[in-house]
């Protein structure tokens, strides 16, 4: 077997900061969308919820709690260690 | 099908909602290339070098199965039956889940074993695991194929795009990023995927729920709906069932579905178990499933629930459920339709983007434990044997792209079938349901013999195809089974069927080597074998598979208290 080739090689990218990245992003552009380009007839369809703005607080608000993991538990490439004790991607 | 309706149902997607569905492509294929970097081994290709941490295989092991034909399937069954759907995610799941971390996984991780056939070699010898490597093999391309045809439906409906050049589009997608990165990718992408579904469906059950007037309003309007306050209630669903007898209801769900196509599917499903493989410590592995089954338990707020308030709001799917099937829609149609009717351009993205992901997820899943099967299993067990690591791995790359061009065939298979849950039921009751039964005799009775592995496994499923051909109005039609009933009584068959036959058969056969089967034999494994380590990165009791079991059990019993 491989592993302990693989232990070192595997989780050298992380999981958590694409998550945050991808829902930063989504939640900026909806908060902008819903302050700035919600028509009435956007708030009426949507039962009168400015639905854009609440869901990009609510992604900017996951997006932080992401990047805040990965900052408090930061991912360790351990150098040399047996498979079964590898650290991948952050604990939980 | 019907294709009328793709006018009604063409949702108006403008250039910032298809800019959001780029953006989150990129990323998946982004995380493609980037898990191509830790891809040395076939191990690492097909298993993910077991280095993962259980929130990210837990997460991925509810992902897997939250395919397309699952979401849209279960709003339509939502729309159609109400809150009786909840069995699917709760009696349905749950129990499963929690046995499969704390009962099965010890053997499976504990053996080392890269796949549930190889768990079969080495229990019961070639027969069964030939028998199951095929069957499995076939039904996963099989059900790739499912969800490639839902999703071509999706973009053809949502977007216009015609249903072949979708197929490609969508197939090349995943075939870009499981070649590339291998079973790391599927299981990055699907933590992300769990993610943006998530945030499509929970801000549209929002609107929907203001939309219908609160949860009083929802309960005055389904009730007044056809098929009244039965849908409110989650016992005796004699509509789910097409059972009559409230009493034989209740056994046909909490045996049929709760027990033998639950346990059958949950423990025995390659595509699930091989997540919890791939995590990095035995006490990863046992929380995998159960950390997957908490998400698994609220799931049905976002979709179940949608699903009814479109049964009620949305003026076509009002129609529909009186009776009238000339309007053009179908129950499938649910979360799209009140997509179109409730959320403004930006929100409307998102919730493309999580269905597309959903669709994504599942497919992922079926080529990514096909590969594996197919390369261990099949190719290395039986046509080139004891060839360096670099070939195995080419060959796992090879059978991804050739899993995915049959799934791309078999898409047409599904289109003759107007509620597409019905029809994986019946695949999943031909292959699991006896599974389960071998599987739980053979680890807990070491004399079952390896003749009665596939005897046993090729009558479970014999009885259950003869029990859908009988109950099937285009073929035999002699049995009155409506709805999902077939699929209950058939696993139930199956699962009978198969421990009669896998009993008499060992009784007169000779059994196994008892010196074969330390590890995978339930009283010739040592306790230190089945237990895992509480220490280090395993430590803590939040940690404890046995605790969380335990939480997700009461969770779900407190629910079907509060909806009974």
């Amino acid at each position: 077997m491989a592993e302990q080739k693989s232990a070192q090689s595997a989780g050298l990218f992380d999981l958590r900061l694409i998550i945050a990245v991808l829902f930063a992003v989504y939640g900026v552009v909806l908060i902008v969308v819903g302050t700035a380009f919600t028509s009435d007839a956007d708030l009426q369809k949507a039962a009168g919820i400015n639905i854009n703005l609440w869901s990009g607080i609510g992604m900017a608000a996951l997006a932080a709690v992401f990047a805040l993991w990965v900052r408090l538990r930061p991912l360790v490439v351990p150098d040399e260690v047996p498979a079964d004790n590898a650290d991948g991607v952050g604990g939980h | 099908m019907s294709v009328l309706a793709a006018a009604d149902l063409r949702l108006p997607a403008g250039p910032l909602d298809y800019a959001l569905l780029v953006l989150y492509f990129a990323m998946v294929l982004g995380i493609g290339v980037l898990a191509r970097r830790s891809v040395s081994t076939s191990l690492d290709f097909l298993l993910s070098g077991r280095s993962l941490p259980a929130w990210v295989t837990g997460l991925a092991f509810i992902s897997a199965n939250l395919g397309a034909i699952e979401l849209l399937g279960m709003a339509a069954n939502g729309a159609q039956y109400g809150i009786p759907t909840v069995h699917y995610y709760w009696i349905g799941a749950i129990p499963a889940m929690v046995f499969l971390g704390l009962v099965m996984m010890p053997f499976y991780y504990g053996s080392k074993v890269r796949s549930v056939p190889e768990f079969l070699r080495r229990r019961f010898g070639k027969g069964a695991h030939l028998v199951n490597a095929i069957s499995f093999a076939v039904a996963q391309v099989l059900i790739a194929g499912v969800n490639l045809y839902a999703l071509a439906l999706l973009l053809k409906l949502l977007l216009g795009w015609p249903i072949p050049l979708s197929i490609v589009i969508a197939a090349l997608i995943v075939l870009t990023y499981t070649t590339l990165g291998g079973l790391s990718a599927a299981i990055y992408n699907e933590v992300l995927q769990f993610f943006v579904i998530v945030a499509a469906l929970l801000p549209l059950t929002v609107v929907a729920l203001r939309k219908v007037g609160g949860w009083q309003g929802l309960l005055a309007k389904v009730t007044a709906s056809p098929g009244g306050a039965d849908q409110l209630h989650a016992w005796p669903a004699t509509n789910i069932t097409g059972i009559q007898n409230p009493v034989l209801s209740v056994i046909g769900i909490v045996f049929g579905l709760g027990f033998v196509l639950s346990f059958g599917y949950w423990t025995t499903n390659f595509a699930e178990v091989q997540r919890a493989l791939s995590a990095k410590s035995m006490s990863a592995a046992r929380r995998t499933p159960i950390i997957g089954s908490y998400p698994k338990a609220l799931i049905p707020a976002i979709v179940i629930l949608p699903g009814m308030i479109a049964a009620v709001i949305v003026p076509e799917m009002e129609k529909l459920k009186a009776g009238d099937t000339g309007v053009g829609v179908q129950f499938n149609d649910a979360l799209p339709l009140l997509m179109r009717d409730l959320l403004p351009n930006g929100m409307l993205g998102i919730a493309i983007t999580g269905l597309l992901a959903s669709f994504m997820a599942g497919v992922a899943a079926n080529v990514s434990s096909f590969n594996t099967v197919f390369t261990y299993d099949l190719w290395q067990d039986y046509i080139r044997k004891d060839r360096p690591d670099e070939y195995y791995l080419r060959v796992g790359r090879l059978a991804t792209v050739a899993g995915t061009v049959v799934a791309i065939g078999t898409a047409f298979i599904a289109s003759g079938y107007g509620n597409i849950m019905d029809y994986i039921q019946a695949l999943f009751s031909f292959f699991n349901a006896p599974l389960f039964a071998t599987f739980i005799l053979g680890m807990f009775w070491k004399r079952m013999s390896a003749a009665a592995g596939w005897i046993g496994l090729v009558a479970g499923t014999l009885g259950a195809v003869s029990i859908f051909v009988m109950a099937d109005p285009k073929l035999l039609g002699v049995l009155d089974l409506p709805g999902q009933g077939a699929s209950f009584v058939g696993a139930s068959v199956a699962f009978v069927l198969d421990i009669v036959v896998s009993v008499v058969v060992t009784l007169v056969t000779r059994p196994v080597p008892e010196e074969q089967l330390g590890g995978l034999v339930y009283s010739l494994t040592p306790k230190a074998d089945r237990t895992h380590s509480a220490t280090g990165e395993d430590a803590g009791w939040y940690r404890s598979p046995v605790l969380l079991g335990t939480g997700v059990l009461v969770l779900t019993a407190a629910l079907y208290i509060i909806f009974s």
